[in-house]
């Protein structure tokens, strides 16, 4: 019995975990899903950038986890609006498949970046000693890692939340992702918001990125590997829906991590079965609020 | 002769939110008659007409098409029991021609739009059928030409003969006078004017003399509620509507 | 109808209904085909995996360019093609063509069973929703439960295709199979004309320019795209089926992303909505792919990312839109 707890507390630990990954990584595609209507097949591009950007640094300049992560944050953040402001902005206007296909583009150089750069081994970034630790509470060991992932995680959900709520910014995103037209009507820059959001969600993913190579390893092809269990996430939490994402991400992270644990015959099948049926009791997103 | 009227209105409301767009609307449109619906914008009016379609359902109240409460019933079911609709900025297949337009209206009509086999140009139903329509309404040399490239006055017409390929029984028509010059709004209300005897009309327009003109009863729509209803000339009569229409109240 | 109408009137109207009828055109790839196998031997092989991608292309042309549907997952039909073409070769019986018919099939039942699901909106979803299709099949190809049925990672291989008609065996040289594949192009294609001519394809045409109205005409929208979604499903489980079949082999790539996204570089370098930019984008990127792709892979990767963005901000509509637009220029020319 003892054991049948620690093996359900690591693994309840380990999705939410992995959900929290995916939550921060689905901050920046939900809003440009929400607003801009922008179909971003690139979007966990970014975060592969942010992770092998803090690979570079820790491996090669012998900086720490910790001073490599603001820096991969930001730098990410500013290639993602510098291509929001060139590309991005060359498919607002030519309807779905152009952003498809430009995105899909965007993900084809990604890769062959990653692989000129980095090779096609799997890479993660090194963790401080303390942090690959496993703390023990009796017979249940929780992993120090993975725990540092959610408190960062929930930190940044909670900041997140917090200037969403509170702030002038976030009371101008709310009333874009609402209503972008009304927003529009009403003299909101909805444009300038969502550069601003698109660029602070390729930091976000960066973070994810980062904090996340060790269950998540980089690799070239990254951006597409991740790409259907975050829109599964979007889709789940309702495009557009933070809160939404969230719950979606953590629902599908145990999922997912239960699944693959206890029905082996099947394994990763089972988040797309799950997935099928949440949509389709609830095909506009299971945690979405419910539309005025 | 059945006393069934072509569409009935029953105690429409409509929220969105906590905006009510329809307040208690109720509205008889008896089989072969014309019927308007004015009001200022923002009334309401495209709304009811949306909620009649079957685009947005209705949050209170019953609609019933030739008696049938068609309330809950889908978009495509209710073309099936011969309603129609025009929209106010003109709804069309843009980069068809306009024989591929009216086509499709003979297609649907006859149930054609499954069949995987045969050339669309070799159908008789469909092409005789557009090209008889097409010329008893003069829009015959129209008919290679895409919708893109027509002025918007035609491309007005070519809705209208769009939607009579259907041979309707009850007509929805969205400001079909919207955007058109003088001389078009001529033709427009000539046409109007030769419908068969049997179609039920209802019109939201807010050019007053062409509803004048075509109209025998009015319905007045304020704020998602009806103000009053009547016929022309009680409507023509009424100081409210003029105060409307000339703004000497104002409205929050 | 029982007024008599005006001939005339007939005559006129129906020179507005386009017709993609068989002309001159249709015999550019055909002479190709044929100088190809007789000049350039050598490349049979290469020739061969074009004209599979041709009817995988042209699969994807019809959902996509055609209806609209914006599949990211159509790698899923030709997945499923391919596994079953193998399957029933090695369990059942192993004449070609048959084992293609049954491919088809399968296709089309993968697009009735995931058509509804998938089409019920349009948009982003669409787009998802064929993506969580393609990977569920990967993964579910790749999962324990499956392995006996599927080989996993090994895939399936060894088996054999009897000679075409009992009478062509199939050679080491790839003779039988050029003109195996070729055959199925021809056919394949033949029926893509007939959908796209025919009333059904002038409703998909209505469906792609203006679903609300196609709903106020009274047509049942959800139900043609998904007759449609099930006849592109059908000839892309034939190009996987054919693949199986001449390479004798089936692996899990036959489920990959990248066969999805190829064959959407394809279009987008020929042109969608017109057949022949299938065809022409299918030739394109198949001979470029194979040459720089023996050079360096991922290289090769670099090019097709920066062709797609500059195809979409440049030339939206293919090769076969600039042909067209060159086209109209000189009738425009000609006229003034």
């Amino acid at each position: 019995m003892a054991g049948f707890s620690a093996t359900v507390v690591a693994l309840l630990i380990d999705g939410i975990a992995y959900g929290m990954i995916l939550f921060l990584m689905s901050v920046g595609l939900t809003i440009t899903l929400g607003v801009m209507r922008i179909a971003n097949l690139a979007h966990c591009g970014f975060a592969m950038i942010g992770g092998y950007a803090a690979f570079a640094l820790v491996s090669s300049a012998h900086i720490g986890l910790f001073a490599a992560l603001p820096v991969a944050i930001i730098g990410t953040m500013l290639f993602g609006a510098l291509l929001e402001r060139s590309v991005y902005r060359w498919v607002y206007t030519t309807g779905q498949l152009g952003q498809i296909l430009m995105t899909l583009g965007l993900v084809f150089i990604f890769a062959a970046s990653a692989n000129l750069l980095f090779g096609s081994d799997l890479h993660a970034v090194a963790l401080p000693g303390w942090l690959s630790e496993n703390w023990d509470w009796g017979t249940i060991a929780i992993s120090a890692y993975r725990s540092f992932i959610i408190l960062v995680s929930v930190a940044l959900a909670a900041v997140c939340w917090v200037i969403l709520e509170f702030t002038d910014f976030g009371a101008k995103l709310r009333a874009a992702v609402d209503n972008p037209r009304m927003a529009r009507c009403i003299g909101i820059d909805v444009p300038r918001v969502f550069s601003i959001t698109f660029s602070v969600g390729c930091g976000l993913a960066a973070a994810a990125g980062v904090l996340g190579t060790q269950i998540m390893p980089l690799e070239p092809w990254y951006a597409l590997e991740y790409l259907v269990p975050l829109l599964m996430v979007v889709a789940v939490g309702g495009l557009g829906s933070l809160k939404g994402s969230f719950y979606a991400a953590l629902t599908l992270g145990i999922i997912d991590t239960f699944g693959r644990y206890y029905l082996p015959a099947i394994g990763a099948f089972v988040i797309y079965l799950a997935v099928v049926g949440l949509l389709l009791w609830r095909p506009q997103g299971v945690f979405a609020r419910a539309s005025t | 002769m059945s006393d069934t009227p072509a569409l009935a209105l029953e105690h429409i409301s409509k929220n969105f939110g906590g905006l009510r767009v329809a307040r208690d609307v109720s509205l008889i449109l008896p089989v072969g008659a014309r019927h308007a619906l004015i009001g200022p914008n923002g009334a309401g009016k495209t709304t009811l007409v949306h909620m009649v379609s079957g685009l947005l359902a209705p949050s209170a109240g019953t609609i019933r098409l030739g008696g049938v409460d068609i309330t809950q019933m889908a978009a495509e079911r209710r073309v099936g029991l011969g309603l129609a609709r025009t929209f106010q900025i003109s709804s069309l297949f843009p980069h068809l021609t306009v024989a591929e337009n009216i086509g499709l209206a003979f297609e649907a009509k006859h149930g054609l739009d499954r069949r995987l086999w045969g050339n669309t140009a070799n159908h008789a139903e469909i092409v005789d059928g557009a090209a008889a329509l097409l010329q008893k309404l003069g829009l015959l040399e129209l008919a290679a030409r895409r919708i893109v490239d027509l002025p918007y006055g035609q491309r007005r017409l070519v809705e209208i003969a769009l939607v009579l390929a259907l041979e309707p029984k009850t007509l929805l028509l969205d400001e079909p006078a919207a955007g058109l010059a003088a001389a078009e709004r001529g033709a427009l209300l000539d046409l109007l004017l030769r419908m068969p005897e049997g179609l039920s009309i209802l019109v939201i327009e807010h050019d007053m003399s062409l509803v004048f003109r075509l109209a025998q009863r009015i319905t007045v729509l304020v704020e998602g509620a009806i103000l009053t209803e009547g016929t022309v000339a009680e409507i023509r009569g009424d100081a409210r509507v003029r105060d409307i229409y000339l703004g000497t109240r104002h409205h929050g | 109808m029982s007024e008599r109408v005006d001939e005339r009137a007939v005559a006129i109207a129906r020179a507005g209904f386009a017709r993609h009828g068989v002309s001159w055109v249709d015999l550019i790839p055909v002479l190709a085909a044929v100088l190809v196998y007789f000049f350039l031997g050598r490349y049979l092989p290469l020739a061969t995996q074009v004209m599979i991608q041709i009817v995988f292309a042209l699969s994807l042309d019809l959902a996509l360019g055609y209806g609209g549907i914006d599949s990211l997952g159509h790698v899923a039909f030709f997945g499923m093609g391919a596994y079953v073409a193998g399957l029933f070769a090695m369990h059942v019986t192993t004449q070609p063509v048959l084992g293609l018919c049954v491919a088809a099939v399968a296709g089309a039942l993968t697009g009735l069973l995931t058509g509804p699901l998938v089409l019920r909106t349009r948009g982003l979803t669409v787009v998802m929703l064929t993506l969580a299709v393609a990977t569920m099949l990967q993964q579910l190809a790749n999962a324990n439960a499956m392995k006996p049925i599927t080989g996993g990672a090994d895939g399936l291989f060894g088996f054999e295709v009897a000679p075409l008609f009992g009478l062509f065996p199939f050679d080491l040289y790839g003779h039988t199979a050029y003109w195996y594949a070729f055959g199925v192009v021809v056919v394949v294609f033949i029926i893509c004309k007939l959908v796209v001519n025919s009333p059904f394809g002038l409703a998909i045409r209505g469906i792609r320019e203006n679903p609300v109205r196609m709903r106020m005409l009274g047509v049942n929208v959800t139900a043609r795209l998904v007759t449609l979604y099930c006849i592109s499903g059908a000839l892309a489980a034939v190009a996987g089926g054919l693949s199986a079949q001449i390479t004798r082999l089936v692996g899990l790539d036959s489920l990959a992303f990248l066969l999805s996204g190829n064959a959407l570089v394809m279009l987008i370098l020929g042109g969608t909505g017109s057949l022949y930019g299938a065809i022409i984008g299918a030739t394109i990127f198949v001979v470029l792919s194979d040459r720089a792709a023996a050079i360096d892979p991922f290289n090769w990767l670099f090019a097709v990312g920066a062709v797609l963005i500059l195809a979409v901000r440049f030339a939206p509509k293919g090769v076969v839109g600039l042909i067209e637009d060159a086209v109209q220029r000189q009738r425009a020319r000609r006229s003034s």
